[in-house]
């Protein structure tokens, strides 16, 4: 077990330097930074000195590709143009609101979806999984950000359910008891969390329901029902128990798939996480922000990866045996 | 809207839906066009491809405006629909209808493209570690694994923001260049398992260099998880333009892309959501669309796949 | 004479084949005994339909494509398990009769213990509790002669042989002492001498638990040894049933003849190995006549034409579905 992780955990670094390696890359090779003789946007002269100081421009690329190394390593990701303030800093406020929206979105996605695959499976081909079949088809269909201005329109703006956006009540949130600003702050992540749910929900539903089925159509299934297992032990315990492998592996997609769609979703609910300090910065070409958010996004995903991983070698006695 | 604009609609309706039914009909003569029709969402899924495949090359004909003309910017502002303008007026007096109509140009020729960047590197990259194995395989296929653990989006948003102004074709070959990982490792397990089979053998017993064994027998037999991947392929890159063009890094205005339809209408959601639903819902379609049809091809592609 | 264990009817089970092939008639109008501690042999080539036979007699058919028809009779213990509630079908599957399947590879889940496994029947029919269920589970391992019981049960099926697994599924199938166990080609898969193995336990147990055993299989050699009573398949109906001796005596149907022939004799000269000619036609298309015609040796006009019941031979106990046993002359005419 121990070799296969430390090769799952190789590949996540490779992944993160790789990205590392390729901002180094991009921010060089683009125009408008202090790389380039004759660049045609005339930088903040503060801003100059900074990066000079940072990337140590004057010694050759490999030195200065060390440095840059070393400075990340050490947390030091440079300073906002926009905002004139570390980006780590602006970072570390933003990351938690982020991972409180994916990780609620996290739940949607996986309960909904897991609940619906399973039960479109046991009702295969009937009326019931077909409908569900079309309605997950159009949800995993939907642009993320264009379900949230939907739900936006309808339960927002219409229906006024819930808030248009933010975290808290701008207002009311401070005078609040703490039931109150624990309730507060659910009423905010609802729209923001449904909006990335459903649409993971749809997607973890169809590739849930084709593995319960493949899982269905196998020999050991009969094996169950001939040992007089109730239809609900066979579908629950033993195809479930063996569609659950690939599920994991899906756990490991979800995570990019939510920190991409919180770009997005994070700038409809103006939710102040990473996506949407990542899309403003984009707006203001504030680039240490964005190949910060970038760098932050692959270790994230890396980690995800790395976790999905971990849970599939505790889950299947294939791999947890065999490496031992 | 004119009547001539409403006549070509319906032509492109009709011609799209009977182009289906007569591709249906010659289809059940095989038994992979039976088994893909056999899909209940196939057949409406190709026909609502056609239709706007049609509509975006006829986008003349259809659209009654100029997709950028700001009609009246006093008086058909943020219109809602009517027989004039069916999917209303946007907040700069455009008529939304013309611009769904170009912007399907866009988007659909973006998707296109860029899918057809991604399969061609895919397909190459994945035939060579496939054909070649040893190290060849391990190195790009851990580039692959590399690949793959990158955050697309976020890989794009740091380019579009290093490069002001991305031009069209250079945001196209990046879509695709960052889109090809998944479609190699499928070429490549099939080229694995193609490669041992006789012809191949036969063919290098002839002397075929690599190249031709690759491209004349190799890749042609691999062509089914191809042209499922491209299938499915295109509606992640649809949704991906979209979100590139909504942030407003994707296609660049005054060009319409369904994306940045929504990226230019949605502050005015409460006033005009018709500028933000309707190009929002054209994506949904399509790309439903493209996965019912991917799925479809997929089980009929797939001899070994059981009929469920 | 002591009342059948189990009593098939003129079982039907058809398959809707789904790619326009029309309908399967895997199993069409069998019928057979078993009675309490015998074991009966269901021999056949490959695809005449021994499979669907046990699998339709704990309604295991996966429907769709497959159906068993109206009319077809599954008696029990008196009752029909065609017309059972799925409760009390549940209640019976495992318990009373249990089943040994032709793949040991995939039959077994992938991700559980094989001491879970064993112990599911237990924990499901008598609600064991888990510690009870996981001695029970070492017990039956040891039953069926597996070094180590104790450490084993944690194992997973990916951790054994081939031969290992089949003793699983054994214990497995054995856990509720079963009154009746169907075993489908339980050694095919193995080699051959753990398929021997395998027959010598299937063998003490059965005398050591006294169940009745309905031992399906291609090999004739296999049914000389160990079967009472053999049932032949052929093309989804039953083409000759008779005791063992006296099949191996006097076969009354040419395809039996065929099979006996392919079978290797250790006592006589080297004949050459002569497999029956030609091949099992398809399932959605049986041959008009008698089923076996278009290979028989002996076939004439008649057998093209009409069906061939179920004749008895005249020996008791002993039927086979062929002209030949009203018109015997035609065999010496030929042969
Ligand atoms: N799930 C199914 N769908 C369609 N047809 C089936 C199905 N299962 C069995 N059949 C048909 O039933 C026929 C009999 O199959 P069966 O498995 O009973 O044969 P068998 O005698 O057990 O052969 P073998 O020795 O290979 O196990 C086959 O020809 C097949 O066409
Ligand atoms: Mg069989």
């Amino acid at each position: 077990m121990t070799a296969w992780l430390m090769r799952r955990l190789a590949a996540a670094i490779a992944g993160v330097w790789a990205v590392v390696t390729l901002t180094f890359l991009l921010i060089h090779l683009a125009p408008g930074t202090p790389f380039l003789p004759g660049a045609e946007r005339p930088a903040d002269p503060a801003v100059i000195a900074e990066l000079r100081a940072r990337f140590g421009l004057d010694r050759p690329l490999p030195a200065q590709y060390v440095s840059y190394l070393r400075e990340l390593v050490r947390g030091n990701l440079g300073v906002s143009f926009a905002r004139r303030r570390p980006v780590a800093e602006a970072l570390v406020e933003a990351i938690p609101n982020t991972l409180v929206l994916a990780g609620a979105a996290l739940c949607i996605d996986f309960l909904l979806g897991l609940a619906l695959g399973i039960y479109q499976a046991a009702r295969a081909r009937r009326a019931a999984d077909v409908v569900l079949g079309n309605a997950t088809l159009f949800f995993s269909s939907v642009p993320t950000f264009w379900l949230g201005l939907v739900l936006l329109l309808v339960f927002g703006q219409w229906l006024r359910w819930f808030p248009v956006g933010g975290v808290t009540d701008p207002v009311l949130y401070s005078s609040l008891p703490w039931a109150g600003k624990v309730a507060d702050r659910l009423w905010h992540l609802a729209l923001p969390a449904l909006t990335l749910g459903v649409v993971g929900a749809a997607g973890t539903a169809r590739y849930q329901r084709a593995a319960m089925l493949e899982a269905l159509g196998q020999d050991f299934v009969r094996t169950a029902r001939a040992k007089g297992a109730t239809e609900r032990r066979v579908l629950l315990r033993h195809a479930l128990g063996n569609a659950l492998l690939p599920f994991i592996t899906l756990f490991g997609l979800a995570f990019p798939f939510l920190l991409t769609g919180a770009v997005l979703t994070e700038t409809i609910f103006a939710w102040p996480g990473m996506g949407r300090l990542a899309a403003e910065a984009i707006a203001t070409r504030d680039y240490p922000m964005v190949t910060a958010a970038a760098l932050v996004a692959a270790v994230m995903v890396a980690a995800g990866n790395l976790l999905a991983d971990l849970l599939l070698a505790a889950a299947d006695p294939r791999i947890r045996v065999a490496s031992e | 809207m004119t009547p001539r604009t409403w006549l070509a609609l319906l032509a492109a309706l009709t011609v799209a839906i009977a182009a289906v039914a007569l591709l249906r009909r010659r289809a059940a003569r095989t038994p992979a066009g039976r088994e893909f029709f056999r899909h209940p969402p196939a057949a409406p899924g190709l026909a609502v491809l056609g239709f706007f495949a049609i509509v975006a090359i006829g986008a003349r004909l259809v659209a009654p405006y100029h997709p950028a003309a700001q009609l009246d910017i006093v008086g058909l502002q943020n219109q809602a629909p009517s027989w004039a303008h069916p999917l209303g007026t946007d907040t700069f007096s455009r008529d939304t209808w013309s611009r769904l109509v170009f912007g399907a140009r866009i988007s659909l020729a973006v998707g296109a493209l860029a899918m057809l960047v991604a399969v061609t590197v895919g397909s190459i990259v994945g035939a060579m570690a496939g054909y070649f194995r040893r190290w060849v395989d391990a190195v790009l296929m851990r580039t692959v694994d590399v690949g793959l653990a990158i955050p697309r989006l976020f890989l794009l948003l740091m380019i579009a923001a290093l490069w002001e102004g991305l031009p069209l074709p250079v945001l196209v070959l990046l879509i695709g260049l960052t889109g090809w990982f998944g479609t190699s490792r499928l070429v490549r397990a099939e080229v694995l398992s193609v490669r041992e089979r006789d012809f191949v053998a036969a063919a290098r017993a002839l002397g075929a260099g690599p190249a031709r064994v690759i491209f004349r027998h190799v890749l042609p037999n691999a062509a089914a998880p191809i042209i499922v991947s491209a299938a499915l392929g295109i509606g992640n890159v649809l949704l991906l333009e979209a979100g590139l063009s909504f942030l407003g890094i994707g296609v660049q205005p005054p060009l319409p892309s369904w994306g940045n339809m929504i990226g230019d209408g949605w502050r005015q959601l409460a006033v005009a959501p018709w500028a933000t639903l309707f190009p929002g819902l054209a994506i949904a379609v399509v790309v439903m669309a493209l996965n019912a049809v991917g799925d479809a091809l997929r089980d009929a592609l797939d001899p070994r796949r059981e009929v469920t | 004479m002591t009342e059948p264990l189990l009593r098939v009817r003129d079982l039907r089970t058809y398959f809707v084949t789904e790619r326009g092939a029309g309908t399967a008639r895997a199993v069409d109008g069998v019928s057979f005994d078993i009675f309490p501690g015998e074991t009966l042999g269901i021999v056949g080539e490959s695809g005449c339909g021994k499979t669907v036979t046990s699998l339709s007699i704990l309604r295991l058919i996966p429907e769709p494509p497959g159906h068993i028809r109206p009319g077809s009779f599954i008696e029990f213990e008196g009752r029909n398990l065609l017309t059972l509630a799925p409760k009390e079908l549940r209640a019976i599957r495992g318990n009373k009769i249990a089943m040994i399947f032709q793949e040991p590879m995939t039959s077994l889940n992938p991700v559980f213990s094989v001491g879970d496994q064993i112990a599911e029947a237990a924990i499901v029919h008598q609600g064991l509790s888990r510690k009870a269920a996981r001695a029970r589970a070492s017990e039956m391992l040891k039953l069926v002669g597996i070094p180590d019981p104790e450490e084993r049960v944690d194992h997973y099926p990916h951790q054994l042989s081939g031969g290992m697994r089949q003793r699983v599924m054994i214990a497995m199938a054995l856990v509720c002492h079963p009154q009746l166990l169907i075993a489908d080609e339980p050694t095919t898969a193995l080699d051959v001498t753990i398929q021997a193995q395998i027959l010598e336990l299937l063998d003490r147990l059965q005398a050591e638990l006294g169940m009745a055993v309905m031992l399906i299989t291609h090999d004739l050699g296999v049914v000389a040894g160990t079967v009472d009573r053999v049932v032949v398949m052929y093309a989804g109906q039953v083409v000759e049933a008779a005791p063992t001796k006296g099949l191996f005596a006097r076969p009354a149907h040419p395809y039996t003849e065929g099979l006996m022939a392919a079978v290797p004799r250790l006592d006589a000269p080297r004949a050459r190995l002569h497999a029956i000619p030609g091949q099992v036609p398809a399932a959605t298309a049986w041959p008009a006549g008698c089923r076996f015609h278009p290979r028989c040796p002996f076939a004439w006009e008649k057998c093209r034409v009409e069906e061939p019941p179920l004749f008895d031979t005249g020996v008791p106990g002993h039927a086979a579905r062929c002209w030949l046993v009203t018109e015997p002359a035609r065999r010496t005419a030929k042969a």
